[in-house]
């Protein structure tokens, strides 16, 4: 077992999620009950990341914000910040793909609010602030919590856009999945074996609190 | 429950006029203390209206006022928030994570916090739910719902009621219950009460007055009973639920005593109340089912007050106690129809088939306007 792999991943994943929450949650809630011209299109891009290859959104990321790119290089001159190959471009890639296994379950949630509950809370006064944090935070909780569920075990998992993006370098970016891929590479099957039916639990365990989630859901 | 639950406030104005999107125009105003019954067909703009008044939707061009408050107009709109008001909406809106009293204390954030839970328990309590504070809404049967939404919204001392469709999503026998509950809280409340519902008979049974919304347009207001006895036109009898319409011809006038003779098929009938009439002309009429008696005529009426004609009895739809029965008449296309209680129609010996007599108060008989075809 590669501890250390271990760690980094519960560090990438546990930090992934506490940046991608309140951007998911702002965001699903505005397509939840906005509507603009040109939402359907940004509703496209956001599950963009589900159907590409993870490699084709790693290449991207790399071209895009490597040393040679204008924001690479923007980055490494004026704030002495590299992405690429480092850990916090792998939490950057995270958040982009898994915007959508976090903001879908949440727009979801806050649709499945019945609209006048919203409009009841309004009349009884409460401010918006309020509202969200009384009414529709609790309501819509097991979606967000899904959210979060989804996201944590996705990035634990993710293999393809984390190679791309940061290598495996020991203790800076080489995760548990890059960690089975190198034991298997030195033929440590026992290890990759070991690492493998850790990931297999975790994502059983996950999968059941989320259906269990999504079921509260559908009975709200 | 008990008296002297607010403090008195003003009438509410509304001048609606959106001509894009939804059409909707119209113009009433509910003073403190009545009951205003916004009536009319699904999809009219009943609930829109009530969505602009509680602030929820901006009208396009309008003016909403409570008493002195602007609430709404070209330069400003509140909030639902600035307008305190109370909102029932049609499936009651209570917070499903939240038990009774919560749901009442969750409309009192303006109130000091010792004060909220007293004014919660005093509001279940008078709404008859006293013993329920901890449970939560899925506990709680359709009426017992309908009591903490309409405690939740009463405990506010709001300017205004808000009742979306009150009524459709409880069984007949708390409806029942519910109806004299309102009508008894609506003599407490000094505050305009708007009431909206597609169902004639609550509007009748509970409204001071109705307006009658249908396209977006206000067709008709006034007190009930008199909407149903003088429609403007065949469309607002129509909506409120009037079947007997149909065309005569004037054959004779007695313009002192205000009365004309008309030809109604191969039978003549009286119609008190007539206006400007030419001999001649056809009309179109209505009678609510109150003008149509199938029972004996008592002895010592005025033979003009009411017309007696013979019909035949075509079909008969039982409906609880009730029994709507239509009936041909000699000479006119269409059906008179009418109900009875299943009592009187048994009494009578009413089948399919029977020829019999039936009167028509010719007070009730009303002529529309510009009815000439």
């Amino acid at each position: 077992m590669d501890w250390q792999a271990l760690w980094l991943s519960g560090k990438l994943a546990l930090v992934s999620v506490l940046i991608l929450l309140p951007l998911a949650l702002w965001l699903g809630r505005t397509l939840a009950y906005r509507q603009w011209f040109g939402k359907a299109w940004l509703e496209a891009l956001i599950m963009v990341p589900l159907v590409l290859p993870p490699t084709v959104v790693g290449y991207y990321l790399l071209v895009g914000l490597g040393r040679d790119s204008w924001l690479g290089a923007l980055l490494a001159q004026y704030l002495d910040i590299q992405l690429v190959f480092h850990f916090s471009g792998l939490v950057i890639a995270s958040i982009l793909i898994n915007i959508p296994f976090a903001v879908q379950p949440i727009q979801r949630a806050f649709e499945a609010i019945p609209a006048e509950i919203r409009d009841a809370a309004a009349c009884c006064g409460m401010s918006r602030w309020r509202i969200f944090w009384r009414v529709e935070l609790p309501l819509a909780w097991p979606g967000i919590l899904t959210a979060i569920v989804l996201s944590f075990s996705h990035v634990l998992g993710e293999f393809g856009v984390v190679l791309m993006m940061g290598g495996a370098i020991e203790g800076e970016t080489k995760t548990l999945s890059i960690a089975i891929y190198d034991k298997v590479q030195a033929f440590d099957y026992d290890g990759a074996g070991m690492m493998s039916l850790l990931l297999v639990l975790f994502a059983m365990v996950t999968l059941a609190i989320t259906s269990a989630m999504s079921r509260r859901v559908v009975r709200q | 429950m008990s008296t002297a639950v607010t403090t008195p406030t003003g009438a509410l104005q509304v001048r609606i006029n959106q001509q894009r999107d939804i059409v909707l125009q119209a113009e009433f105003q509910c003073p403190a203390g009545e009951l205003l019954a916004v009536v009319g067909p699904s999809g009219g703009g009943k609930t829109t209206l009530l969505r602009m008044i509680a602030g929820l939707a901006k009208p396009q061009q309008g003016d909403i006022r409570c008493g002195e408050q602007i609430w709404c107009n070209e330069q400003l709109c509140l909030t639902p928030q600035q307008r305190h008001l109370g909102y029932v909406p049609q499936h009651f809106g209570l917070f499903p994570h939240l038990n009774a009293e919560a749901n009442v204390m969750a409309g009192l954030d303006h109130l000091p916090a010792a004060q909220r839970r007293q004014q919660a328990q005093d509001w279940l309590r008078r709404v008859n739910l006293e013993g329920f504070p901890d449970r939560l809404p899925h506990q709680l049967s359709g009426g017992q719902k309908q009591r903490v939404a309409l405690a939740r919204a009463l405990a506010r001392n709001p300017q205004v009621l808000l009742l979306d469709e009150p009524f459709s999503a409880v069984d007949r026998g708390t409806r029942e219950r519910l109806y004299i509950e309102l009508a008894q809280l609506k003599r407490q409340l000094n505050i305009p009460v708007i009431m909206v519902t597609h169902d004639i008979n609550e509007a009748i049974l509970l409204a001071d007055k109705v307006a009658l919304i249908s396209q977006g347009k206000l067709l008709q207001q006034g007190p009930p009973l008199a909407v149903m006895a003088q429609p403007n036109d065949e469309l607002v009898a129509r909506h409120m639920g009037l079947r007997n319409i149909f065309s005569a011809e004037v054959v004779a006038l007695e313009n002192q005593q205000q009365l004309a003779w008309l030809q109604f098929g191969e039978q003549r009938i009286a119609c008190a109340n007539a206006g400007q009439l030419q001999l001649g002309m056809t009309v179109r009429w209505v009678i609510p089912n109150q003008g149509v008696r199938f029972s004996s005529i008592s002895q010592g009426r005025l033979p003009r007050s009411f017309n007696k004609l013979s019909v035949t009895i075509t079909s008969m739809l039982v409906m609880g106690d009730l029994v709507r029965v239509a009936c041909s008449l000699a000479g006119v296309s269409e059906q008179l129809q009418a109900e009875v209680t299943v009592n009187l129609a048994d009494k009578l010996g009413f089948h399919e088939g029977m020829v019999t007599d039936v009167a028509l108060k010719s007070e009730l008989i009303h002529l529309f306007d510009n009815a000439e075809l």
